[in-house]
Order: structure tokens, then C-alpha cells, then sequence
């Protein structure tokens, strides 16, 4: 089992044509992912990557069953290319495009409930089921396939975690990137949710940042309602406040929103936080055999 | 973005929000001249991206149009220190010259992005002059929210139970309403991500004006904007800041000495945080993106090099789809080009990370490679020792 996708995961992306879109959709067709279409306004009826091409998300799904969208569109078309997914009745929504406005994304989310279609960024690097489908842009070929589900507000912060995984000797079952922005789809109670109720993850990895309080809501959820065991890692403990660090959810504001605030909320959780970066791996295998 | 204060005041005036009468002056002589023309006691603000500028002697009264050239003299060019702008200050290039009003009452209104519910948040208090987590932290009953639907923008109804929450009636209940709503419009229709009036003024008269106004803006959505883009000063940004900038770098800089390259926020982040745990201080943030090109390395190293707090460099690349090789170039050139003396420890992983490894030792430069971001920080604080 993984969540969210499989390899049974029908896949159209949207922006197919364009420079970024070419090149990650043929990566994702390399992995092994199904990319059943495309979508690309004005070029309907071509075939690109050896998929067909369509006007609209909406013919896609009509004519290929696809049942997530993958979107590599620029920031000003993004929140329209997430809404027109959502309206096309795709159940999952991947929305690897940064630098999308806040307001945009606050005008998405109530939609999106209405709709009944999940969302997973924007500003992610995506999300993976190692060794079943990748519908993002991460580098597959580090991923393996097992059972730690990783959830992350970061792209090669992930990478760096999932190869301390993988010396572990241990695999993913799924790894999520919730992306960087202030405002984002799936965020990690929902996630963990999710991981919950999936019988191949044992064990879930946390890598939260600076900014917000989407930590805090994971640290609450994980003290009442999470049976497996947690590793934690937040970025950004030597920040300084009022200045974002690139991504552009990462900002502790008004005093709000340090990384010791949510270590703390998830050490007071149980979980098993990680102080240094390079401590991951070693905190997995602590929390693997403190729960067994 | 951050504007300074008579930007943010000329933004709101366009939505209807009432502002105090004023002008700038970037001379003694001009001050002056706004002073007479006002025609009455004036206040002197100086203009920086900094807050708390009173307890610095960044703002100040004159009783005349003479008393306004004087003291703008002595406040034009002077560097002002306040607990916002650090040790080093901001030099003053340009005053606020407004009249000055009656105060009855000080409030305070802001409008922010709540995070958690997803939606703008107006924050009203009768603690007006007050920083708003002090009150938030000392007296939260003092502070009254209101949420804005996304669909349906803010309503009239939440406008009138903000001011009567803030105890007032009448015609300044009015005033108050039309200001509420005037703030929003101007906060949603410039994408702002701050909008803060501390004080929010009720003079003797009645009237309610913004005192003070701060707006901060969606770097995001700047490209709809070109008004707001059009007021950004450079001369309050770090200049390394801006070089980067120009290059789509994530730059910032800091006051350690061990100067970092990474590619990826959080990377980056933790970056840093690992050079602190070995023991060192990190001289800057500088994320060169997560697609990144040789271009941006050579550049990015360059602006990292230029720093003169930095005595050595960390470079942390988790290559994935990008190649180790092309960084491992990017940097070999770059510090070729510059003479790079001071030492460099480079954690590549990922693709072609062997063949990157070969450069870097074929380079004949002094470059360090380390297999982890533990030995990488473990060695680049050792050097700078």
C-alpha cells in the first residue's frame, strides 16, 4: 500500500508542452508513471511525450479516465489551471508550480472543498510512492520502495531525509512535499491521516520549517490520535525573525512561528525530534525500536 | 516588499482611507516650505523600513515652518538607530512632514493572512501606540478579529461591530466604518500581506485618521502590481541583497562568518542550522533554487565570496536531477575567475556526484570535499577557526 497514488494512478498534466512540463513529464513516463494525457489550451488533438493532448482537463478525464493532475504551468495560470483540474472532477491535484499569490491560493481552497479534489502544493517538489508512481519533479532513482512515509515543507531537505532513510537500510511508502507557501492543499494533519490508516507505513518523518503553525497542528495530532512512531526535524532554528528564507511561507512573524516552538510542541507529542539535519536517519532507527 | 510609510499612506488615500495632510522633503528648505504651507504645528517622521523610529529621534514636533527647517536639518543624512533597524541604523534620506492633530484616542487596526484558517484576518485593539504581540500577549482581551470570507470579501456588518467593539459612536463610529472597509479594499486590491495602522487616530474633533500606516506586500503577485513595485528602495536593502535579487537568488545576509551556498529553502535552512551546531555562525542564506544552472552558481558564489565577513565558504548541494559535474564547473570557474584564497568545503550527492568529485580535485584549488552535511559543517568550521 502507499497513499494518494499507485500505480494504478491516471495521470494528466497540465502545461504538457511546455519546457518544464516536457521534461518532467517524460521523467515521470520513465518512472513508470501512468501519464495517460495532456492538456494544453490550443493544442487539442496532437500527441506529445506519445500521450494525446487535449484543449481541457475536462476532455481528458472524459476520454482517458485520468484521476490526478499534475501542473506545470506559470504562477499568473496556476490557480486557474488548479481550479479547472478540480472542476474536471481529478480527485488529486499536484501543483508543482512556486510563486503563485497568496490571495490566489486563499480564492482555490474553498473551492477545492466544494469539489471534493485534494490538492498537494503548490511549491513541492511533488509526491512519490517509490517504485509505483511519482507525479513531481524529485529525482525518483533515490527513492525505494518501503515503510516510512515521509511529509515535507521542503524539496532536496526531503532528498537529503530520504537517503538517510535509505542507509538505514529502509524504504518509503510514500514521500510528500507539502510545499513552501503560506497557504497549501494536503498539510501534515491531513497527511498523517492518511498514513494512519495505511497498513505498509510504520513509521512517519516530519520535516517541518519556520513559519505558521501547520507543526503545531501535526504535534497535537500526533499526541492524540497517531499510533505510529514520529521523527520530527524542523529548519531554520538559527533564522532570524521578519525575514523570509526563500520559500514564501518560511517567516517567523510577530515572534511567531520559531523553529523551538514546534520542536517543542512535537517533543511534548512523543515524537522523536531531530536536532541536527544529519540526525534523521538515526532517529527513525531510535523510533523504529523504541516501538516495537 | 516592505514600502516606507508615505508610500503606504499615498496607497491607502487611493482607497479612500483618511490620512493626515502632508509631504515629503528630502531638504531643511523643503521642510520648511510643507510646514508653511500646512500652516500649522507639524510632525517630522523619518522615513526608513524601520519601526520604533520615535525612541530614536526619528520623529519630531515644530511649533513653526523655522522650527521644521531646523530640526530637519539635523534629522536629514543622520543615521537612525532603533530596536529595528540593528546596531548599524538606517541613514535618513527623506521626512514625512504632516500636521499635527489633536489625539483623543490611539487604536490599532492590522489586517494580516491567518495561516491556520486560511483567510485575512482584521485585528482590532483599543491599545493603540502599543507593538500588537505585546498586547496580544499581555491584554488579549483587548483585541478584536474579524475573519473575511474569500467569496465574499469583508462585509459592512463586520466593519460596524469592529468599531463598536472599539467603543466608538456616532459620527466617528461612521468615519470608522468607511476607514475599516477603505483598509480592506486597499489590502486585498494591492495584495498586500500587512496592512497595520498603529495608531489608528480619533482626535478631539471626532475624526478618524491613520497616524502611522506599514504595509508590506505578496512578493508573488508584484508582477500584477507595477505601482507597488515601482516604490521599492533599494537604498533600505543590503546591497549583496540586491545583487542577488537580480539574479533570482534567495540572499540574506547574516553576521556569522562561514558563508553558505545550498540549493533548496529548507536545505538551505538546515544548512545553517548544522554550521551552528558544529559550532560556527552562518554569514548568510543564499538559496541558488532547486533547478539550478552553472550561471547561478558562478554567480551565486561570487556574491557569497563578496561578503568580507566571510572566511569560508560551505557549499551544500543536493543534486537529484540536477548534475553534480555542472555545479562542480560552475564553482571551479567562478573562483578561478575571483582567486578565491579563502577556504571552501563543497558536500555534493546526487547525479554524477563522482564525476563532480573529479573536478573539483582536477581543479588544483583548494577545495575540500565532504560526503556528508555533517563532515562538510564539521570541517568548514574547523577552517575558519
Amino acid at each position: 500500500m502507499s497513499i494518494l497514488i499507485d500505480e494504478k494512478t491516471k495521470v494528466v498534466v497540465q502545461g504538457i508542452t511546455g519546457g518544464e512540463g516536457t521534461f518532467h513529464a517524460q521523467r515521470m513516463i520513465e518512472y513508470g508513471t501512468r501519464v495517460v494525457a495532456g492538456a494544453t489550451p490550443g493544442k487539442g488533438g496532437t500527441t506529445h511525450l506519445g500521450v494525446p493532448v487535449f484543449n481541457t482537463v475536462a476532455e481528458a478525464v472524459r476520454a482517458e479516465g485520468a484521476d490526478a493532475a499534475a501542473i506545470f504551468v506559470p504562477p499568473f495560470a496556476a490557480a486557474d489551471a488548479i481550479l479547472e483540474a478540480a472542476d474536471a472532477g481529478v480527485r488529486l491535484v499536484v501543483c508543482i508550480t512556486e510563486g503563485i499569490p497568496t490571495f490566489d491560493m486563499i480564492k482555490v481552497k474553498p473551492f477545492l472543498k466544494e469539489r471534493g479534489a485534494a490538492l498537494i502544493g503548490p511549491n513541492t517538489p511533488g509526491i512519490i510512492s517509490p517504485g509505483k508512481s511519482k507525479i513531481g519533479i524529485m529525482p525518483g532513482h533515490i527513492h525505494k520502495r518501503g515503510t516510512v512515509g515521509i511529509i515535507s515543507r521542503s524539496g532536496t531537505l526531503t532528498y537529503e531525509a530520504v537517503q538517510q532513510v535509505s542507509r538505514q537500510g529502509l524504504g518509503q511508502s510514500t514521500a510528500v512535499g507539502i510545499g513552501g507557501d503560506p497557504i497549501v492543499g494536503l498539510k501534515f494533519v491531513e497527511l498523517l491521516e492518511l498514513f494512519r490508516e495505511d497498513p505498509e507505513t510504520e513509521a512517519v518523518i516530519l520535516i517541518g520549517e519556520i513559519g505558521g503553525t501547520a507543526e503545531e497542528e501535526a504535534a497535537a495530532y500526533v499526541a492524540g490520535e497517531f499510533p505510529k512512531p514520529v521523527v520530527g526535524f524542523i529548519a531554520g532554528q538559527t533564522a532570524p525573525p521578519g525575514r523570509r528564507m526563500g520559500h514564501a511561507g518560511a517567516i517567523i512573524a510577530g515572534g511567531k512561528g520559531t523553529a523551538k516552538e514546534k520542536m517543542d510542541a512535537l517533543r511534548a507529542a512523543g515524537a522523536h525530534v531531530a536536532v541536527s539535519p544529519a540526525e534523521i536517519g538515526d532517529k527513525l532507527r531510535e523510533a523504529l525500536s523504541g516501538a516495537s | 516588499m516592505k514600502i516606507h510609510e508615505y508610500q503606504a499612506k499615498e496607497v491607502l488615500a487611493r482607497y479612500g482611507v483618511r490620512i493626515p495632510r502632508g509631504e515629503t522633503a528630502e531638504t531643511p528648505e523643503a521642510a520648511r516650505a510643507v510646514a508653511g504651507k500646512l500652516g500649522s504645528r507639524v510632525v517630522l517622521k523619518a522615513q526608513i523600513h524601520a519601526g520604533g523610529r520615535g525612541k530614536g529621534g526619528g520623529i519630531k514636533l515644530a511649533g513653526t515652518p523655522e522650527e521644521a527647517g531646523r530640526l530637519a536639518k539635523d534629522m536629514i543624512g543622520m543615521t537612525l538607530v532603533t530596536p529595528q533597524t540593528g546596531p548599524e541604523g538606517r541613514v535618513v534620506q527623506r521626512l514625512l512632514v504632516e500636521e499635527a492633530l489633536d489625539i483623543e484616542r490611539e487604536l490599532y487596526l492590522g489586517i494580516v493572512i491567518d495561516r491556520a484558517r486560511e483567510a485575512p484576518v482584521l485585528m482590532a485593539s483599543t491599545e493603540g501606540g502599543m507593538e500588537i504581540e505585546k498586547v496580544a500577549a499581555e491584554k488579549p482581551e483587548a483585541i478584536f478579529k474579524e475573519h473575511v470570507h474569500p467569496a465574499t470579501g469583508l462585509q459592512s456588518y463586520q466593519a460596524r461591530s469592529l468599531a463598536f467593539r472599539l467603543g466608538l459612536a456616532g459620527e466617528t463610529h461612521k468615519q470608522a466604518v468607511k476607514f475599516i472597509l477603505g483598509l480592506y479594499r486597499a489590502f486585498e486590491g494591492t495584495d498586500a500581506s500587512l496592512a497595520e495602522i498603529n495608531p489608528l487616530l480619533v482626535t478631539r474633533q471626532g475624526d478618524v485618521l491613520a497616524l502611522d500606516a506599514k504595509m508590506n506586500f505578496d512578493d508573488n503577485a508584484l508582477y500584477r502590481h507595477a505601482d507597488i513595485l515601482a516604490m521599492r528602495d533599494l537604498a533600505e536593502e543590503s546591497p549583496l541583497e540586491v545583487e542577488a535579487s537580480k539574479y533570482n537568488l534567495n540572499y540574506i545576509k547574516l553576521d556569522g562568518n562561514v558563508g553558505c551556498m545550498v540549493n533548496g529553502a529548507g536545505l538551505a535552512m538546515a544548512t545553517m542550522d548544522i554550521i551552528k551546531y558544529a559550532g560556527g555562525t552562518p554569514a548568510n542564506f543564499l538559496d541558488v533554487g532547486g533547478g539550478v544552472t552553472e550561471e547561478a552558481v558562478t554567480n551565486a558564489f561570487r556574491i557569497l565570496v563578496s561578503d568580507p565577513d566571510v572566511r569560508g565558504a560551505l557549499i551544500n548541494i543536493f543534486g537529484g536531477i540536477v548534475r553534480c559535474d555542472m555545479i562542480a564547473g560552475g564553482v571551479v570557474k567562478a573562483a578561478r575567475e575571483l582567486g578565491t584564497k579563502i577556504p571552501v568545503v563543497i558536500r555534493l550527492e546526487g547525479t554524477n556526484v563522482e564525476r563532480g568529485k573529479d573536478i573539483l580535485r582536477g581543479s588544483g584549488l583548494a577545495f575540500q570535499p565532504a560526503d556528508s552535511m555533517k563532515e562538510a559543517a564539521a570541517k568548514i568550521v574547523a577552517l575558519v577557526k
